[in-house]
């Protein structure tokens, strides 16, 4: 095994609590806008670690490039989604969650 | 590389583990921010699946399902929202 290789192998190890967390975060948040935190922070920074790794197993620019991209079409997609989620909620009148 | 899809199974069962959301609800919204998990926890898991099985063409298999995710979030939103209007009229009505 290269050491690219490796330095992959490790990124997108490094991934996988990312994912746990973000899936822990959506069944134990209170609300809706909590958990809309776990969803776009943790999973995409989960996916972020993986195309980083990804790229190291490429070993090829073009396909590293077009890994780049995908990661970023996911982010742009996720954030846009993320608002028109919270805003559809908070047009629904779902109250915020207080801690009591 | 054993260990690539070794890696590619625990995300799949933190998703599967994340989706038990979409039973509990309790609002559409909640459901479909499951459905959200789905789309990310898939593009992860086919980005480690076109290295560990050689197939590259994975790659793009993940591309579009980041554009079906935005896209069923979107149509999601548009007719929440468009049943909300239908309910408030109908409650302006009987008013």
């Amino acid at each position: 095994m290269s050491p690219t290789e490796l330095v992959g192998l490790l990124l997108i190890m490094a991934a996988i609590p990312f994912f746990w967390g973000g899936s822990l975060g959506l069944l134990r948040f209170p609300d809706v806008y909590t958990r809309l935190h776990a969803l776009t922070k943790a999973d995409n920074l989960g996916l972020g670690l993986v195309t980083a790794g990804s790229m190291f197993l490429a070993g090829d620019w073009m396909v590293a490039i077009k890994l780049l991209f995908i990661w970023l079409l996911v982010l742009t997609a996720s954030t846009v989604s993320c608002f028109l989620i919270a805003n559809a909620a908070r047009k629904t009148n779902i109250e915020p969650w207080k801690a009591s | 590389m054993s260990l690539l899809i070794g890696m590619a199974a625990l995300i799949l069962i933190s998703v599967l583990v994340g989706l038990v959301r979409i039973f509990r609800g309790p609002t559409g919204a909640d459901r479909m921010l499951a459905a959200q998990l789905l789309g990310t926890g898939g593009i992860a898991i086919l980005l480690i699946l076109a290295f560990a099985m050689q197939m590259p063409s994975l790659l793009n298999v993940a591309m579009v399902y980041s554009l079906l995710a935005a896209t069923a979030m979107v149509v999601f939103v548009r007719r929440h929202s468009r049943e909300n209007k239908e309910t408030e009229v109908i409650t302006d009505e009987s008013d």
